[in-house]
Parts: C-alpha cells; structure tokens; sequence
C-alpha cells in the first residue's frame, strides 16, 4: 500500500522480518509471545531485545505455539496490543487458539512467513501453501481477515494494517509473508508519526453495569474494555449470549454467528487492498501477491515492451478475497494470469469470481524456488 | 547522493562460514542502499544451505525498483573458497568478473580472474583474521564502478560499534589501496578480465 | 469490607445476572471450592477488579462463569498460557487458574510443567477428581491403577501422575494439596497460593461421584467424602508412617513455598533498568 511521504524520515536497510517488528511498534504493539520457528525467528529475536525498553512492554517464550496464542490472546485481553509470529507448522498448532481469537473477538496479529509444506517440509525454502489454511484452519465457519506482503516496505506497512485492522473490527489477523521476503534486506523508510494511522481498539464509556459485552453496535463490532479496568465481564470459546455467558438458544446461537460475519463483511472496502499496475487497457492481468507479485511486476513490464497489452493486480488482502476489485478488472480483460507457489489457492477465489466468463490460467510452483520473471512472461506472450 | 544509471547489477559473496560473509553483505548492501541511494536487494544463505561451512550472500543492486530480488546472472563474484569458487562460478554472467582470495582458492575453474591474499593481509598487515571480509569490502569498493570509498567508508563508521570501528577503517582503506595497487583502472580491469560464458551457458543461466 | 458470613458472603461475590443454576451435580466437590475461593479472596481483601480467575474446559472450567471478577472460559488444557499472558500484561492482578486433571494434566500437561519451571505469578487451582466427569466419565492421568472408567473397562493399566511430585519436580514455588472434605484448610492454601510470590498450585481432591464413584464402589457421594476423610491425612502425619502403611495413604499439606519473584516482577525490574540505562 502506498501511502503518501511528505518529508523523508529514517531509512533503513532491513530484512522482512525486521520491517514487521518495525511496523508492529509503530501500530503500538507491547506484547509478543511465541515459539522460534525457521524462517520466522528473527521477528521474535528482535521483539526480545526491543520490547524491553519500551514501556510496559513485555516478551515472552513459550512452549510451544498454542501457548504462544494463547499468551498472545490473553495479553490482548488485558488490554495490550499483542502478536506472534510463526511458519508453518506453528501455524498448525495455533489453530485451535486461532478460532478462540475469532469467537472471543480478540485483536490479534499472527505473522506467518510461509515455507515448503506439508508437515516439516522445507523449512528454508519459500512457498504459499498455507493460504487457504489462514481462511479456513480453524474450525468451524467464521470470517477473519488475511493480509500479505509483497517486500520489505509491505512488511512493515502491511503490519500497521494489520493491527489496525484488527482492533477496529476486534478479530484475529493473519499477515502471510513468504520466506523470501522475510529474509531479503532492502531499503525502507519509517514513516514519520503523522504519515500513517493506528487504530486503537473502542473502549465502553457507559457504567459497567450497563456494559453488555457482546451487544449489537451499528458497526457490528462491540466495544472491548480491558480486564481490569472496572468492567467484569465474561470471556468464554461457548458460543454465547450478549452477556457473554454460554447460550444453545437458536436466536442467540444465531444472532453471534451472523455478527460475527457481518461485521468484517460489510466493511470490505475498508478491508480489502489492492494495487493496480497497468490495468486501464489491460487484456490479459497477472492476479499475484507475496514475492510472487514483484516477479510479476517485471514480466508485465518486460511484456508491453513487447506489444502485450499486460496489467497486474497485487493483493495485500487475501481474505474477504477481494471480489470487487477483481470483477473490475475481468470487466476489460479477457485472460487472468494467476502465478502462486502453491497447487492453485488463490485461484481457486479467482475462478468463483470468475465464474467461466474470462479465461483464468495459472501457473504454480512447488519445488521451493520462487517463480521467476520469465516463467510468468512466457504465459503472458503466448496467450 | 546521486547515483549513476545502473540497471540490475548483481554481486555474490561466497565463502566458508565465520570469514564474515554475511556481515559483509549486510555492510556492503547497506552501505550502497542507504550511502549511495541505489535500490538494493540483499539476500543469504540460510539453514541447511548455510550449514557444513558454506556461506553466501548476494545482493543486486540497481537505479531502478527491483522486482526479482534474488541474484540470477552475476556480475561481480567474490569467491573466499575453493569450494564456493568451484560452485557457484558458473552463475557469472558474460562480461562479470571474478574475485579470489588467491590462497584459498588454489584451482580457479576459469582463466579469467583476479584476486588478493586476503586473510593473509589481514594477519600479516593488521594482526587481525577477523577483519579480513572489511579488507574484501574495501576492494569491491574499488572495483564496483558506482561505489565511492568515502561514502563506503562513512557507511561503516555508523555501523560498526566503536570498539572495532579503528581497525575496520584501517582494513577498509588497505582493501582499497592493495586493489589499486594490484589491479590498476577499475574499467580497464572489467574489459580484460571479464569472464567470457558461451552462448549455450549463458542461456541456461539467464531468466 | 462489610463482615459478611456463610452465604451471604457467597452471594457478594457470585454473579446475579448469570442463569444459574450451576452445572454441578448434587454431592459434587467443586461447589465447595467456589466457596474456599470466595472466602479466599475476601480474606486476602483483595478487590472484585483486581481478580481474574482463568479457566479450562472440564466442569472445573465452568467455575469461572459464576464468579464475578474478571473471568475468562478457555480452551481445554491451556488456561495457563492465557494466564501467563494476562499476569505478563497485568503484573499487577491476581491471576488465579482453575483447571481439573484433565486438562492440566493430560492436555496441558506441557503448559502446567512450564508454567511452575518460569515461575509465572498465577496460581493453579487443579480440580483433581480422578476422572473425566463432563464428557461422561472416561480416565484421566490421574485415575488410579486398577480404577474403572467409560475407557478402563478392563481397569487403569497405566500409572497416575502425582500432581503434587509432579509440580514439584518442575520447581514450582508453592505446592500444595488439600481437599473438600478439609475445608478450613483449604481456604487457607489457597489464601496462601494466591499471596505467595511466583507459581502456586494447590491440588484439590474432589469427588466425582457420579462419573468415578459409581464405577469404583463408592456406591453414595458420602462414601467419596468418608473416603477422602480416612485416606487423605496431614504431610507430618504421613511421614511417620510406615512404608507399607503409606500406600493406603494420600498426603496433604503444603509441600513446597519459596519466596523466589514470579517471572513478571524479574522482568519488569530488567526493563525498567535497561529503559533506565538507554
């Protein structure tokens, strides 16, 4: 996402994992506990020298990664902005704290920086098969909000998102970054306080004994106060009332569930980022995010050198996946190029959108290697 | 800072674990990112790659935005090994050029090459092993066409803590001089000694 | 405070807008616990605010739901790492979770040997009723050999964890085991517990006479109760006796208290010397 910079603040030269740390103490995080994992470790070992001399801020290692979430949503519920970072295999243990995340509406940031799966697989190597598991991981239906990052700039900009994201719409947010650019240093400018936005969690005002802690709001989303600050309340993973206390009644039962969608789903343009390169009088449109996306950016550059009428959309958003943005695009194009380190994640949103009216091919790649350049200009030029 | 046009050129440092080939690609990337103001991309060898004493970092940089981070056809390869030498000489492209330490890397594959006794300067000249990869950082600032050694050189004043900074400045400076010294004008040295790849090579390297 | 007595101090601390009744059965131990808690925490004068008690899922887990201090239901095994993450962000409340054998034992086995070997400021409240009684009764790590459960038709093959040794050995700073048949004392560790620096775990043993009493020959809940008043004996007592009259035996008492600062204090003394120094 590019957001206007008026005056050059700091730059530094970073890896991916360092612009998150950055980005996250930009949005205001004071909380970090989690489980080192490969690729990821950096962001944690850098959030254990940095926390500490931030005040109230605090660190800690877990077991493993379901304590890591749980500390991680026990922090944010007394108050704290909070993250963990994990890859894959971590991110298959915090599932089940994920969908506590979701049910409980706590404002949470889990980075995971993808590598080569299933199981163990490869663990240096970068990969993006973990998409469809940060929408659908945990059980049971619920929405939640998936960002990505695209280089290390995203990284820490898409961090500030995220956690904005998050307290506005009281949910768990997933940032997925791939092994590449977790581990590529480049360039990268802390904004200056005034050229982003943090979003702080809405607190209740009323007297306590007025507060209903899960109680309709015009945006859907009810205000949080933290424990301790006067508002006893109860916090349960039961499906429950208004109250906050365990509910089966179908209207109650219901009534969570719908808000629960409802409140993510009718904010969408606020949720979904897109960036569009060369899309006006494009006929052929590279869908890309991740890494990927900067390979992408080069052949569609590299192919109107060559006379192809050739545009990409990059998502920062995954998940809502962005409909709208995508509808717009196949409004003019008649061929959807969508290249992912996977067996086909995001373009299987791509052909439900679609739905049969343009031509969607994709190109995907699972041997650990980035897709290149020129793997995606050759689709572009013979089409 | 203004840099000269410069479209994609790409370095790897390659060599054994602990001669500080990643702190070198760090300092030498944030030195030409952050000093010099070109766009830059540095990536390493990490996990199973970077156990068993291989150690490797690349970085490219270029006047533009770089799209493909990771280094494909090389310009400028700094081998510190025999056996990164023999690995990883085939990804120079036609026209790059190859750096050695001249004592470590006893069998260069190829004819076409240049280098310095580097670890050797380091112990002899500065009494230190361990500064041995500023020694290479001040050479390569030397032979990169678009670095400059005051820019370099203030670069790793802000870096480096300042228990080390003397000695690092003093092995940046001699990595320059000895480089000039040995291997004369930087542009006549990139037309003589470039590696030349033969078409069938070069088309297996290139996106 | 007001001196309240019996159940009118009860009462001051349930939750009024909460559906009771609760989930217990009638002769069940975990009714009593809520009241060693209550009287626990009014005797410490500790305020309502200040409080939050973090629970597991498990009968024991629904405890939280009736109380009224800051409470959260968790998930089943963890309610320790949403206490360490709530002590870390909020050194300053009195963290106090309360879980059955199940779930801190089996489940969270892992959660509950890190949590006393970090020495986190909460304290455990381990339910302990030798069986899974929410989900109909099937064998917990701590069932008795030879016991028979929904899954131990055939009797218990394996071994029982001792939550105290267990506790213990992963260096705990207060260890404790009462029972609900012991009440006066058990209010007291638990007062303890909660007052006492770093981790605490106070083993609770509590009848479940409907999911581990039926199956094991305690034909009524006051057969579980006269079972825990002969069997369970004071740790000084206990010591004295023979080894052979041992096995008969559970101990209880309070097995270790050390005043070693929870991890929260020694971080936030480190931060505030390293933003002191910066």
């Amino acid at each position: 996402m590019a957001r206007p910079r008026k005056k050059r603040n700091k730059e530094i030269f970073a890896l991916g994992n360092e612009a998150v740390v950055e980005g996250a103490l930009l949005a205001g995080c004071t909380f970090y506990g989690g489980y080192p994992i490969t690729p990821s470790s950096e962001i944690m070992e850098i959030m254990a020298q940095r926390l500490p001399l931030i005040p109230n801020g605090s660190f800690i290692q877990m077991e493993d990664e379901i304590a890591g979430l749980g500390s991680v949503i026990g922090a944010s519920l007394a108050g704290r902005k909070a993250m963990t970072a994990t890859s894959g295999p971590g991110f298959s243990l915090m599932q089940e704290h994920l969908g506590y995340g979701c049910i409980t509406e706590t404002p949470l940031v889990i980075v995971n920086v993808m590598r080569g799966g299933p199981s163990t697989g490869l663990p240096t190597s970068p990969a993006q098969g973990d998409v469809q598991q940060a929408r659908w991981g945990t059980h049971g239906d619920h929405s939640i909000i998936v960002l990505s990052a695209s280089n290390v700039q995203e990284c820490l900009d898409n961090t500030i998102e995220a956690f904005n994201l998050a307290e506005k719409y009281r949910t768990p947010v997933i940032l997925l970054i791939d092994e590449i650019t977790a581990h590529t240093r480049e360039k990268i400018i802390i904004p200056n306080p005034d050229e982003y936005e943090v979003f702080n969690r809405i607190v209740p005002t009323m007297p306590p004994e007025w507060y209903k802690p899960y109680e309709e709001t015009v945006r859907g989303v009810p205000p949080m106060p933290a424990i301790g600050s006067g508002y006893r309340f109860h916090v349960t993973g039961l499906t429950h009332d208004t109250n906050g206390f365990p509910t089966s009644r179908p209207d109650e039962v219901r009534e969570l569930n719908e808000r629960l969608f409802r409140k993510i789903d009718q904010f969408l343009h606020d949720v979904q980022l897109v960036d569009e390169v060369d899309t006006e009088d494009a006929e052929i449109v590279v869908i890309a995010y991740g890494t990927v996306a900067r390979s992408a950016e080069l052949a569609v550059k590299q192919a109107r050198d060559l006379g192809v009428k050739a545009g990409l959309l990059k998502l920062s958003t995954l998940f809502p996946y962005p409909r709208k943005a995508t509808e717009r695009i196949m409004a003019k194009a008649n061929t959807l190029v969508v290249p992912e380190m996977n067996m086909g994640q995001i373009s299987r949103e791509v052909k439900r959108v679609n739905n049969g009216q343009v031509s969607v091919r994709t190109i995907n790649k699972v041997d650990g290697q980035i897709i290149t350049p020129a793997e995606i200009l050759k689709v572009l030029t013979r089409v | 800072m203004k840099n000269q046009p410069l479209d994609r050129f790409e370095v790897r440092l390659s060599g054994l674990g602990g001669q500080g080939i990643l702190t070198l690609g760090k300092v030498m990337g944030g030195g030409l990112a952050l000093g010099h103001g070109y766009f830059v991309t540095q990536t390493q060898s990490y996990g199973p790659e970077a156990r068993g004493g291989a150690s490797r970092s690349d970085l490219v940089v270029s006047s533009n935005v770089i799209s493909y981070p990771k280094a494909e056809s090389v310009d400028l390869l700094i081998a510190l090994s025999q056996e990164a030498c023999n690995m990883y000489y085939r990804n120079l492209k036609s026209g790059g050029l190859l750096l050695i330490e001249t004592d470590l890397v006893k069998q260069p594959p190829v004819n076409q090459f240049i280098g310095l006794p580097f670890t050797k300067l380091a112990k002899d000249k500065l009494g230190l092993p361990q500064a041995m990869n500023t020694i290479v950082l001040g050479a390569a600032t030397y032979l990169l066409p678009f670095a400059q050694q005051r820019t370099m050189r203030k670069n790793l004043e802000e870096v480096l803590p300042p228990k080390i900074l003397d000695i690092n400045i003093k092995a940046f400076n001699m990595g320059f001089r000895e480089a000039k010294k040995n291997f004369g004008d930087p542009e006549e040295l990139w037309k003589a000694n470039s590696v030349i790849v033969s078409d069938e090579e070069a088309d297996y390297d290139s996106i | 405070m007001v001196d309240m007595k019996g159940t009118q101090l009860i009462h001051e601390y349930l939750r009024h807008n909460k559906k009771f009744p609760h989930v217990f059965c009638a002769g069940c131990g975990h009714g009593i616990v809520l009241g060693s808690l209550i009287r626990a925490i009014h005797g410490l004068g500790l305020k309502k605010d200040e409080v939050c008690v973090v629970a597991g899922i498990g009968c024991s887990g629904r405890l939280a739901a009736y109380v009224d201090f800051n409470t959260v239901h968790t998930t089943h095994g963890r309610a320790l790492t949403f206490a360490t993450g709530i002590k870390m962000a909020k050194p300053g409340m009195h963290v106090i979770v309360v879980m059955g054998d199940g779930d801190s034992m089996a489940i969270g086995g892992n959660h509950l040997i890190h949590a006393a070997r970090r020495n986190i400021g909460v304290t455990a409240l381990i339910l302990n009723n030798n069986i899974y009684g929410m989900t109909g009764g099937q064998c917990s790590p701590t069932t008795p050999s030879g016991s028979f459960s929904m899954t131990t038709p055939l009797g218990q093959m394996e071994q029982s964890f001792d939550c105290v040794e267990l506790c213990t050995a992963a260096k705990a700073n207060y260890v404790a085991r009462g029972t609900v048949f012991h009440v006066k004392k058990l209010d007291k560790m638990i007062m303890e517990g909660i007052s006492n620096p770093g981790f605490g775990v106070v083993e609770i043993l509590t009848p479940c006479h409907t999911q581990y009493g039926r199956k094991n020959k305690y034909k009524t809940p006051v057969d579980m109760y006269k079972m825990l008043k002969k069997d369970v004996i004071d740790i000084e007592r206990y010591n004295k006796l023979s080894e052979a009259d041992k096995a008969a035996k559970t101990p209880a008492g309070v097995f270790v208290q050390k005043d070693e600062s929870g991890l929260e204090e020694k971080f936030y003394e480190m931060a505030a010397r390293c933003q002191g120094g910066v």
